[in-house]
C-alpha cells in the first residue's frame, strides 16, 4: 500500500500491522494529549506540585530527556568534527532520538509554566543571569539545529528526493553538516551546562548549591560531561531496543563499539569528577553552612544515602569499567547492562538535583517534603514516549535512517519491485511497545 | 533579547550572553540560507552528478 | 553603589512577645488582597505571604517550650546588592530588587510561573497560584483598591506593602517633603500586631527603631550585633532585611543550621 514510499533494500511489515501499532501507541499518546490539555485549561492544580515542590516530576523530566538526548550532539561532535568515520552509521539515529528528546523538553515546558501563553516573556525580557533563561535560548535554538540535521534524513525519502529541488537541499545541508553540527555543539554545552548550573546556584539550597569558576557552579561542567557520557549510551539503548524489536542487525557493530568505548572513558572520567565533586560539597561545602552529609540523607522514607551509592558507583563505575574493557563492550549481556545502567545513572542524577533539593528541610523547624505526582504529571510524561515510538516508527519505515539497514539484511528477492506483495511476510516494527526513546 | 526593549543594558552580561546567541543563530541562518539558495540554482542547472 | 540616600527597609521581631495570634497574617491577607480557598487546611497550596510557625525545643514536660516565629519574605539582599536568591534566578525578570529601598518586588503580569523563585527561596516564602482566586460573593467589594489581586499561574509574596510605601510618598510629597517619617510608612501586619513585637523601618537609619533593636554589622552584611538577635539562616549568605530578637537560646540557634558541637557563636558564613 505505501511501498513507494518505503526505503529500498529493507523490508517492512505490512501496512495494517504498522497503522495498528501506530493506532495502539497513539491511543497513549491521546491520554497524554488529554492530560495536557486539562493543564493547560484548568492549571497546575491539576497537578500534586506545591508551594514547597514548585519544581517537580516535570522539570525532572525535561533535565533527563536533555541528558540522554545529549547523544545527538555529542555524536556528532565526534562524527563531523573529530572525525570518527565509523559513526555515520549511527549518526542518523542519534539525531532522530535527540530530536523527540528536544522536542518533548519543549512540549513538556510549555505544560509545566503557569501561564503558557507568557512563555515568551522568557526570551524577550531575559534575564541573562538567569540559568533558566540561557536554558531556554540555548535548548529552543539548539532544537534548531536538530530540525536541521534530520530534515536532511526526511528529504531521502524515495518520493521526495526525487524533487530535484529536495535532492540538492538534501545534498547541501549534508555538505555543510560540520557547520550545524559546531554550532550544536556549542550549543548544547551550555545549556547542558546551564541547566546543572539551574540547582547549582541556589545558594539558599545547600543541598543542591556547589562552588565552581566565575559563574558557573561544577554542577554546570557535571552536567554537560554527563550529558556526553550518558547520551550515546541511551542512542545505543535505543539502537539496541529497536534492533530487538525489528528482529535485525541495524547498525554494524564497529560504529556501536567505538561509541561505547568513547562513552565508557568519558563516564569513567566523569564519575571521579563525580566523587571528587560530592566529596568536596560534603566535607566543605555542606559543613560551611552547617549541615552533614547525613542531614540530606537520613530520615525520611524516600531518599537515604543508598541513592548516592546507586547514582555513583553502580550506575557510575560499573558501567563505565565495563565499556572500557574491549571484552564489556563485545559481550552483549554486558554492553546491555553498561548502556543501561547508564541511562538509569543519568536519570537519577537528574531525579536527585531537582526532586531531592524541594525535599530536603533548609529551615530547621521543617521537615522532609514528600511528593508523588498526580495521573495528570504521569500521562503528560508518558505522552513523549508514546510520541517519541511512533516517530521512530515511521522514520524506520520511510526513511533510510540506518545506512547499513540492506548491506546488513539482504533481501533474498531482488529490491527493485515496487509491488505491494514484496513486504509481506517479515516481522518489524511493530512488537516495538517497549521501545523508550524519550523515556527518561 | 534585543537592545531595543526596555530592560536591555549595555553590560557585559548582555553583551556575552545574546552575543553568543546572535552568533550562533547567524550562522544556522547563513548556514541554512546559503543551502536553500544553492539547492534552488543546482536544480534550476538539472546539476545531478553527485551521490550520497 | 554608594546612594548615600537609599533605604534598607526592614523588620525586626521580637519573638519574646510574639503570642502566635495570627493577626499579622490576617491582616496581611485583607491588605493585600490574598485569595483563599474553602479549605485552607493544606498549607503547601495555600498562600500565606506571612506565616506562623510554631517552634518547639523538643523536650519532654516539664521543660517543654515553643516559640511562634511569624515569617514574612526576608526580602533577601544578597551578598552585593540585589543578588537575592529568587531576583538573579528568575528568567524574566519577574521578580526585582528595589536599590531604593532594598525591597524585592514581585510582577505578576510579567511571571510567566515557571517556578524557579520557589525552588531558590530556602523560607518558602514565595506561593504560586495554583487556582484563580474566587471571592466569596460581594467580597470583590471590600478588597484592596490598591493592590492588584493575582491570577491563576504566577507567584507571589509579600512585598512590605509596598503599595503603602508609594501611598506615603505621595502624601509626603504634597506636603513638601521627600522623605519619608518613621512611622509614616509601616506594613499592614506591623500594625496589626497587638502584642507590639513587630517593628518596620530604615535599616540604614541610625534613628530608626530597628536599627537600634537589630544593630545591624555594615561591614558583614548587616549581621546583627546585638546578642540577642538572629537572622533566619544567616549561614546562606541570603542576608535577610528581616530580623529575629529572643532571650532564649534554643530558639536562636533555631534559626540556623549548625553541626552538632558547633557553637552558635561561630558563624562562618562561606561566601565571606
Ligand atoms: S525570602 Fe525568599 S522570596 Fe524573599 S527575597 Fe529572600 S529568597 Fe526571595
Ligand atoms: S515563577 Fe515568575 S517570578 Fe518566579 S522565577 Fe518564574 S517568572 Fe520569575
Amino acid at each position: 500500500m505505501d511501498s513507494a514510499l518505503i526505503p529500498r533494500g529493507v523490508k517492512r511489515c505490512p501496512f495494517p500491522q504498522f497503522i495498528l501499532f501506530v493506532a495502539i501507541v497513539g491511543a497513549v499518546l491521546l491520554w497524554g494529549v488529554y492530560a495536557m490539555l486539562l493543564c493547560w485549561f484548568k492549571g497546575l492544580n491539576q497537578t500534586n506540585m506545591n508551594d514547597a515542590y514548585g519544581f517537580a516530576l516535570w522539570i525532572w523530566a525535561d533535565l533527563a530527556v536533555i541528558a540522554v538526548g545529549g547523544g545527538a550532539f555529542f555524536t556528532g561532535l565526534l562524527r563531523y568534527i573529530f572525525g570518527k568515520d565509523d559513526l555515520k552509521n549511527i549518526i542518523n539515529y542519534a539525531v532522530l532520538i535527540g530530536f523527540i528528546c528536544y522536542s518533548s523538553a519543549l512540549l513538556i515546558l510549555a505544560i509545566d509554566i503557569g501561564q503558557p501563553l507568557r512563555g515568551w516573556f522568557i526570551f524577550w525580557h531575559a534575564n541573562v543571569h538567569s540559568m533558566l533563561t540561557e536554558v531556554a535560548f540555548c535548548l529552543s535554538c539548539y532544537f534548531g539545529v536538530l530540525t536541521i540535521e534530520y530534515i536532511p534524513l526526511i528529504l531521502e525519502n524515495r518520493q521526495i528526493d526525487r524533487v530535484p529541488f529536495f535532492h540538492h537541499l538534501g545534498h547541501n545541508m549534508h555538505e555543510t553538516m560540520a557547520v550545524f553540527a559546531a554550532t550544536g555543539a556549542f550549543l548544547s554545552f551550555f545549556h547542558q551546562g546551564s541547566l546543572g548550573g539551574v540547582a547549582g546556584v541556589l545558594f539558599g539550597r545547600p543541598f543542591a548549591f556547589r562552588e565552581g569558576i566565575l559563574i558557573w557552579p561544577w554542577t554546570f561542567f557535571l552536567f554537560t560531561w554527563s550529558a556526553a557520557a550518558c547520551g550515546p549510551c541511551f542512542t545505543i539503548l535505543i539502537t539496541k531496543i529497536t534492533e530487538t524489536v525489528t528482529r535485525k542487525k541495524l547498525v554494524k557493530d564497529s560504529a556501536i563499539e567505538l561509541l561505547a568505548k568513547i562513552s565508557g572513558w568519558m563516564l569513567l572520567t566523569y564519575s571521579i569528577a563525580k566523587t571528587a565533586d560530592t566529596w568536596y560539597w560534603a566535607t566543605v561545602t555542606a559543613p560551611s553552612m552547617g549541615q552533614t552529609l547525613m542531614d540530606f540523607y537520613s530520615n525520611n522514607p524516600l531518599y537515604g544515602i543508598w541513592i548516592l551509592i546507586l547514582e555513583i558507583a553502580i550506575c557510575g563505575f560499573v558501567p563505565a569499567f565495563i565499556l572500557i574493557t574491549k571484552k564489556g563492550r563485545k559481550n552483549s549481556l554486558a554492553l546491555w547492562i553498561a548502556i543501561t545502567l547508564a541511562t538509569i545513572g543519568v536519570c537519577i542524577n537528574r531525579w536527585v538535583m531537582v526532586l531531592q533539593v524541594m525535599a530536603v528541610p533548609v529551615l530547621t523547624f521543617e521537615s522532609w517534603f514528600m511528593y508523588f505526582p498526580s495521573w495528570q504529571e504521569i500521562a503528560t510524561t508518558i505522552l513523549p514516549v508514546a510520541y517519541g515510538v511512533i516517530l521512530i516508527a515511521i522514520s524506520y519505515r520511510y526513511l533510510p535512517v540506518f545506512p547499513n539497514e540492506p548491506e546488513l539484511n539482504p533481501m533474498e528477492t531482488l529490491p527493485a519491485q515496487e509491488t505491494e506483495k514484496e513486504e509481506a511476510v517479515e516481522p518489524s516494527v511493530d512488537l516495538e511497545q517497549e521501545l523508550k526513546p524519550a523515556e527518561a | 533579547m534585543f537592545p531595543f526593549s526596555f530592560e536591555w543594558i549595555w553590560d557585559m552580561g548582555h553583551v556575552v550572553f545574546m552575543g553568543g546567541l546572535w552568533y550562533a543563530l547567524t550562522i544556522l541562518g547563513i548556514g541554512m540560507t546559503y543551502c536553500i539558495i544553492k539547492s534552488a540554482i543546482d536544480a534550476s542547472r538539472g546539476n545531478d552528478e553527485h551521490h550520497h | 553603589m554608594k546612594h548615600k540616600k537609599a533605604k534598607k527597609y526592614g523588620m525586626v521581631i521580637d519573638l519574646d512577645k510574639c503570642t502566635g495570634c495570627g493577626s499579622c497574617m490576617v491582616a496581611c491577607m485583607a491588605e493585600n488582597n490574598v485569595p483563599f480557598r474553602k479549605d485552607e487546611s493544606n498549607k503547601l497550596l495555600s498562600i500565606t505571604w506571612m506565616r506562623v510557625y510554631k517552634l518547639t525545643n523538643g523536650k519532654p514536660f516539664p521543660n517543654t517550650d515553643i516559640c511562634y516565629l511569624p515569617r514574612p519574605c526576608m526580602h533577601c539582599e544578597g551578598q552585593h546588592e540585589g543578588h537575592s536568591p529568587c531576583v538573579t534566578v528568575c528568567p524574566a525578570i519577574a521578580t526585582d530588587y528595589n536599590i531604593e529601598t532594598g525591597i524585592v518586588s514581585q510582577i505578576y503580569t510579567r511571571c510567566f510561573g515557571c517556578r524557579y523563585c520557589m525552588a531558590s527561596c530556602p523560607y518558602h516564602a514565595r506561593y504560586f497560584n495554583w487556582w484563580d482566586p474566587v471571592w466569596p460573593d460581594g467580597m470583590e467589594k471590600y478588597l484592596s483598591p490598591n493592590v492588584s489581586p493575582r491570577m491563576r499561574g504566577v507567584v507571589e509574596k509579600c512585598s512590605f506593602c509596598f503599595h503603602k510605601y508609594q501611598l506615603a510618598k505621595e502624601k509626603a510629597f504634597m506636603k513638601g517633603r521627600r522623605e519619608l517619617k518613621e512611622d509614616e510608612y509601616q506594613t499592614a501586619c506591623t500594625q496589626a500586631c497587638p502584642a507590639d513585637a513587630i517593628t518596620f523601618g530604615d535599616l540604614n537609619n541610625p534613628n530608626h527603631a530597628v536599627y537600634r533593636m537589630a544593630k545591624p554589622d555594615p561591614k558583614h552584611h548587616g549581621r546583627p550585633t546585638n546578642p540577642h538577635a538572629f537572622r533566619l539562616l544567616e549561614r546562606l549568605g541570603t542576608n535577610p532585611k528581616v530580623y529575629y530578637l529572643s532571650s532564649r537560646e534554643w530558639v536562636r540557634r533555631a534559626g540556623d543550621n549548625y553541626l552538632e558541637n558547633e557553637s552558635i557563636a561561630k558563624k562562618p558564613a562561606h561566601h565571606e
